[in-house]
């Protein structure tokens, strides 16, 4: 009894007020700015109607990260910037200084402790990523290492401003695509159905919730070896690995079959067009780590191309949509297999109804 | 001092480049714990054969159903004894972070000395939904790193078949294109449903996230079951001074090459000082002495570009709010499906407003939670009863913005066709 009493009940706070962790000068100028421009690659400088400025120095980091790296973040936080501190989506820091002295310093240590400073305006930024290997239960691949090898090769594009518009990256370990969408996204893509353990199905999985979970109906119950089982029907299965989560004996994952896809033209913002889901280019690569030379082979030449070729203000779908499909892989030199031709639902709306052709 | 390290030739090998390499980070917390050496032996494992080996289970903290992501190792001996022992465990804490991602150095100096304590010292800033990941902890500890990060004013995110953590953008914290306080709007929405949260009980996750522009920095549109937008009302603002110096700076064809031909809907046109437009609707931003760049509102859709490159010389108008879309999701079950309009404009400044949104927000989580299959989000709901069932169902009348263009085919029963015009001219009426 005396136990009991002493078990401590959760206080069901939920988010917590953003006041007390703001920079004073954020706080003071909360919903009144005027405007900003970016004094060099990776440095925000933001004015208030107020006259008050603030300078926000931004820079890469590994998102896993242990303690002793969040540490030596705030060491620098105490000791060269304000004690303040935000993250962006994409896992970036960002240092707010109200003193604009304080900037290149800040740089300057940010940079000697080996976090790069950039992943502002039309840079690429950092890659949002998944858990994958480390941490997923379900994954085909790692996170972690995968953005490591990629944003190696990426650094300069990082640190620089030189792309026609922003890029923004994201990876996931399975279809499921936790990553999100994104101007180019590399997702594992499964191409063999899973390899059943039909000892242990009956045990394990929920069979009715399996079954229903397949978006092409390719599950049926089953007895094999006279047990109550599942099987796929693998002239229907796209190999999707939906089934997997909820029936693990049901593995979708191959060290040798479970390739990587690259995605291109995904665009969150509503400038210019509406938004737009992205698009498989590329498919087939090898889930070759521990530093995944062919997909970073295939994002090279993709961002290489359209930084050579788009405009300014073009994201990479606003580029595609002017240079047209046919093009993009001309220039890419990028295979066009019958496999990107969409045939999901909805997928006529992605077929040519004109005779618009660029020749 | 931990036991030795495993081999790791694979991870090694991750240490080399210029980023910065969460394997050194690892491998430093390893020098002092024999959980993360064990870590770092198992993901070697997953290098090598290139396969996953944690699973899930049922870990969490008393009263809450969710926020705990449990893992188990499936690296097994003969005997069925986890082979990298101290890491057989490695459940993860969601922890919902202040809107905005805002921190003082103290306050991640403390979750840093309470994972140092009870976890394995990893950290992820953040995860995909916006939670701080405290991954890394045995069952054991789970309660214990808990209570005190609860200590701390954080409260655990969710998981599962529930409302999930939310995100909002920077905004108008730092950001002149903020259209609303989203951080504030982001509390008001989540800490109504903190019950949908904790204890999953909907059909599937249902998550919120908050963009205080067009530019939607969150990705709402793509990624959330209810996105709220901000946008405004009236012109968009100018400023001529700050119109001027852009101009000298970039000149005439970056204006029309790089602003006018990219507005989406030609609202923008380059005039003679004298002849700009007198209309209401009508913006202008001095150039130099002869010219203009005249804006028409009415034609804008708020799309943000022409503000994104003249940061400045034009800003969004004064009457500021949001546009709410719903049913965003990525592929599984159906397919990736974007957000669909369903409330072009509603304001968000005061406290009142705020309520409004949360009722909203209240009647479509009802409406999913009474309508949606097992295991069906938002969207997919709305594609297999279609729009018009969804809007009935949380009371919202049909509007032409949530179109791109009406019905291109007849089948149809259109019976209700007279009863449906006299209701609309009711409703001019009473609204007149």
């Amino acid at each position: 009894m005396a136990e009991a009493q002493a078990l401590r009940k959760a206080v069901e706070c939920g988010v917590p007020d953003n006041d007390k962790y703001m920079h004073p000068t954020l706080l003071k100028n909360r919903g009144n700015w005027k405007y900003h421009d970016r004094p060099r690659p990776g440095v925000l400088h933001h004015v208030a109607h107020s006259g008050d400025q603030v300078w926000s120095v931004r820079a890469g980091t590994q998102r896993q990260m242990d303690t002793h790296t969040i540490r030596k973040l705030c060491d620098i936080a105490e000791q060269f910037g304000e004690g303040h501190v935000r993250f962006t989506i994409r896992s970036n820091i960002e240092y707010i200084v109200a003193d604009q002295a304080k900037v290149d310093p800040l740089i300057a240590k940010l940079e000697g402790e080996g976090f790069p400073v950039g992943g502002t305006g039309n840079s690429v930024s950092m890659v949002a990523h998944t858990q994958g290997w480390l941490h997923c239960d379900i994954p085909g691949t790692d996170a972690s290492g995968v953005v490591k090898s990629m944003m190696d090769a990426l650094y300069d594009e990082f640190k620089n401003e030189q792309m026609p518009n922003r890029v923004h990256l994201s990876t996931s370990c399975c279809e499921i695509n936790c990553g999100g969408q994104a101007d180019l996204a590399v997702i594992v893509q499964h191409t063999k159905p899973p390899t059943i353990n039909h000892d242990l199905v009956a045990n394990v999985c929920e069979r009715p919730t399996v079954v229903a979970r397949c978006p092409v109906a390719a599950i049926r119950p089953a007895l094999v070896n006279g047990k109550p089982s599942l099987e796929v029907d693998e002239k229907k299965c796209i190999c999707c690995g939906a089934c997997y989560p909820p029936c693990p004996p049901m593995q979708i994952n191959d060290p040798e079959h479970s390739k990587l896809a690259i995605w291109v033209g995904g665009k969150n913002s509503n400038a210019r067009g509406k938004p737009t889901f992205m698009k498989m280019v590329a498919s087939g690569l090898p889930n070759n780590a521990p530093r995944w030379p062919e997909v970073n082979a295939v994002v090279g030449n993709i961002l290489r191309t359209y930084k050579a070729d788009a405009r300014p203000w073009e994201r990479l779908a606003d580029w595609i949509d002017r240079i047209g499909w046919p093009r993009f892989f001309e220039k890419t030199g990028l295979p066009f297999t019958k496999y990107l031709i969409d045939d999901w639902r909805g997928s006529r709306a992605t077929l040519n109804s004109s005779n618009h052709v660029r020749f | 001092m931990a036991k030795p390290m495993h081999p790791t030739p694979n991870l090694d090998q991750l240490e080399t480049g210029p980023w910065p390499s969460f394997v050194t980070g690892l491998k430093r917390l390893a020098k002092d714990k024999d959980y993360v050496v064990d870590v770092l032996g198992h993901l070697e494992r997953s290098y090598q054969t290139r396969k996953g080996y944690w699973k899930g289970g049922t870990v969490g903290v008393r009263g809450y159903g969710g926020g705990v992501i449990p893992r188990f190792t499936e690296i097994k001996d003969e005997a069925g004894q986890p082979v990298f022992k101290d890491a057989a465990e490695f459940h993860t804490l969601r922890i919902m972070p202040p809107p905005g991602m805002h921190y003082d150095t103290a306050t991640l100096r403390q979750l840093c000395d309470i994972w140092d304590k009870y976890g394995s010292g990893l950290i992820a800033l953040h995860g995909q939904s916006g939670d701080i990941m405290m991954q890394g902890c045995t069952t054991e500890n789970v309660q214990k790193a808990w209570d005190e990060i609860n200590e701390m004013g954080f409260d655990l995110g969710g998981a599962g078949p529930a409302v999930r953590t939310s995100m909002s953008c920077v905004g108008a914290a730092r950001c002149e294109q903020s259209c609303y306080d989203e951080a504030k709007a982001h509390k008001a929405v989540i800490n109504s449903f903190l019950d949908d949260i904790h204890r999953p009980a909907l059909p599937y996750k249902f998550k919120f996230k908050f963009s205080g522009c067009g530019n939607d920095c969150m990705n709402a549109i793509q990624r959330s079951d209810m996105a709220v937008i901000g946008t405004w009302r009236d012109n968009i603002r100018t400023d001529d001074d700050l119109g001027r110096k852009w101009f000298a700076k970039h000149g005439m064809n970056e204006l029309i090459n790089d602003v006018v031909s990219r507005c989406p809907t030609k609202a923008l046109q380059i005039k003679d000082a004298g002849a700009v437009r007198k209309d209401a609707h009508i913006s202008a931003v001095a150039l130099d002495g002869k010219q203009c760049l005249e804006i028409d509102n009415k034609d804008c859709v708020r799309c943000m570009h022409c503000i994104n490159v003249m940061t400045g010389a034009l800003a969004p108008g004064k009457d500021k709010g949001a546009s709410i879309l719903v049913g965003g999701k990525s592929h599984l079950k159906i397919g990736g499906l974007l957000g669909t309009l369903v409330v072009p404009f509603i304001k968000l400044d005061t406290e009142e407003d705020r309520e409004k949104l949360v009722e909203l927000a209240q009647s479509i989580i009802d409406f999913f939670a009474e309508n949606a299959l097992e295991h069906e989000r938002t969207g997919e709901m709305i594609e297999r009863i279609g729009l018009v069932n969804f809007l009935e169902g949380i009371g919202l009348d049909v509007d032409p913005h949530m179109i791109n263009t009406p019905r291109t085919n007849p089948y149809v029963r259109t019976d209700g066709w007279d009863e449906e015009v006299a209701k609309i001219e009711a409703k001019k009426k009473a609204a007149a």
